[in-house]
């Protein structure tokens, strides 16, 4: 049974030691989210007791790179939810393409399956080469697999209805050549990515963009860190630029939502 | 069996079901009380797609308020919370719900082992978690959860259920409170805490 190894003290003891020896804060995260992670790993790595498994998060560098890739939730899809896409495509990015540079921010991109998804709708578009997409997670070990843009083959069918569905154009299968059980996606998809580790919860700005996109990201946080995040990108964020969340993030109870007008009944704002 | 449970023992109803499970609810919502005074949470396998649908169907039998979970929101009695399709709904030592996108869990996002689970971990000995009619596994172990903490298990007589095979899980695997044929369910949900 994977669960009541280990308790609230503990989970707490952990992510002090994560903070003050590897310099990551989860402390500011859902609780109950991290602690699932981290009774997750404890059972998957077979550690016979909590001190063994504390010892080796703190002292194992090596280690200490699986721990923060597995506490961190990296599931992701291609054009995750079509509607969504739908709306960037007729809406958001064609009010961007009046612009003589589009900039963009995916924050929290794990391994980057929304980033090669907005490239496809920037070319569409004939957007693309005036674009840059900065891509950033916390995680180094997700980004090296997002530079590579190769998705397990056998997702591609979902991925390629969801693209259909959001309004995409063309055989979803001309963006990409099989590889055995890879999909390898076209390279003039990621000659437009600029991918780099960026802490939500520790880093500052680096640039301003007229979008940013981080969807399913601050459903781990708390109330007050997502509030925190959200200042962030309200600092990153031009005037009239817009700032996409996940289906069931929202920006309702931050103080400074009235200055942003939300889009469609997509989660998407525009900074008035 | 079925002892009489004490006065404000119950914080917080989890039902999980999957296949079969829906025809259980339609028989339980119209018979429930106005005024419960715990939440129920329900988590129900179903598609991503027609989001609302479930909601407006319990919504039309009964007059509690039933929605769907909204991240960060508390839990408060006399309301139904559905956990979102395509997420795990989590509870938090406040009693407020976290989503959570990560691995599916016996093939269910949301899974109904993860949400008894949290439960159980949160509201101890005073949680009571239904398992429902379904054709796998999700709920088994989050059931042994409520077990070890103290919580109430109740369980779908398989018998009568539309798909056995979870309740049946469920009672090779888990000690039961107390087996239920579908219509005893609203009785048993309304008189929890009196």
């Amino acid at each position: 049974m994977i669960s009541d190894a280990i308790d609230n003290e503990q989970v707490e003891l952990l992510l002090n030691d994560v903070l003050e020896t590897h310099g990551y804060d989860f402390l500011e995260y859902s609780h109950a989210s991290i602690k699932r992670r981290i009774t997750r790993l404890y059972a998957l790595d077979n550690f016979v007791s909590f001190a063994e498994f504390r010892y080796t998060v703190k002292t194992d560098k090596q280690y200490f790179k699986r721990f923060l890739e597995e506490i961190t939730v990296n599931v992701t899809e291609m054009f995750r939810d079509p509607s969504f896409y739908k709306a960037l495509r007729e809406d958001v990015l064609p009010v961007l393409g009046t612009y003589p540079f589009i900039r963009i921010w995916v924050a929290g991109c794990s391994t980057g399956e929304e980033a090669y998804s907005l490239a496809i709708v920037l070319k569409e578009l004939n957007l693309l080469n005036k674009s840059l997409i900065y891509a950033t997670d916390i995680n180094p070990s997700v980004l090296d697999k997002a530079k590579k843009g190769m998705f397990p083959l056998n997702y591609l069918k979902q991925y390629s209805e969801n693209y259909l569905q959001s309004g995409g154009l063309k055989d979803f299968s001309t963006y990409y050549t099989a590889n055995y059980s890879l999909a390898k996606f076209d390279e003039t998809l990621n000659s437009k990515m600029i991918f780099s580790t960026h802490n939500l919860v520790s880093d500052h700005s680096f640039n301003e963009f007229q979008l940013i996109l981080c969807r399913n990201v601050l459903i781990y946080f708390d109330k007050e860190l997502q509030h925190k995040v959200f200042n962030l990108f309200d600092g990153s964020i031009e005037k009239l630029g817009y700032l996409a969340l996940g289906s069931k993030e929202s920006l309702e109870f931050w103080p400074k939502a009235k200055e942003y007008k939300r889009i469609r009944l997509e989660k998407i704002w525009r900074k008035l | 069996m079925a002892q009489t449970v004490k006065s404000g023992s119950c914080a917080a109803l989890i039902i999980g079901g999957s296949a079969g499970s829906l025809d259980v609810l339609l028989e339980i919502f119209p018979n429930l009380k106005n005024d419960l005074n715990f939440p129920i949470v329900l988590v129900v396998h179903r598609k991503a797609s027609n989001e609302s649908l479930l909601t407006d169907l319990l919504q039309s039998r009964t007059k509690l308020k039933v929605r769907e979970a909204e991240e960060k929101e508390f839990l408060t009695a006399g309301k139904v919370f559905i956990a979102p399709a395509d997420y795990h709904t989590l509870i938090e030592d406040d009693g407020s719900i976290s989503l959570d996108y990560s691995e599916k869990v016996n093939y269910s996002r949301p899974s109904i082992d993860v949400t008894f689970q949290a439960a159980a971990e949160v509201f101890k000995e005073k949680v009571v978690c239904i398992l429902l009619s379904g054709s796998n596994a999700d709920g088994v172990e989050g059931l042994k959860s409520v077990n070890n903490y103290g919580g109430k298990v109740v369980i779908q007589n398989p018998n009568t259920a539309i798909m056995p095979y979870m309740p049946q899980q469920a009672v090779l695997g888990v000690r039961p409170h107390v087996i239920l044929d579908s219509h005893e369910m609203a009785d048993f949900i309304n008189n929890l805490n009196d």
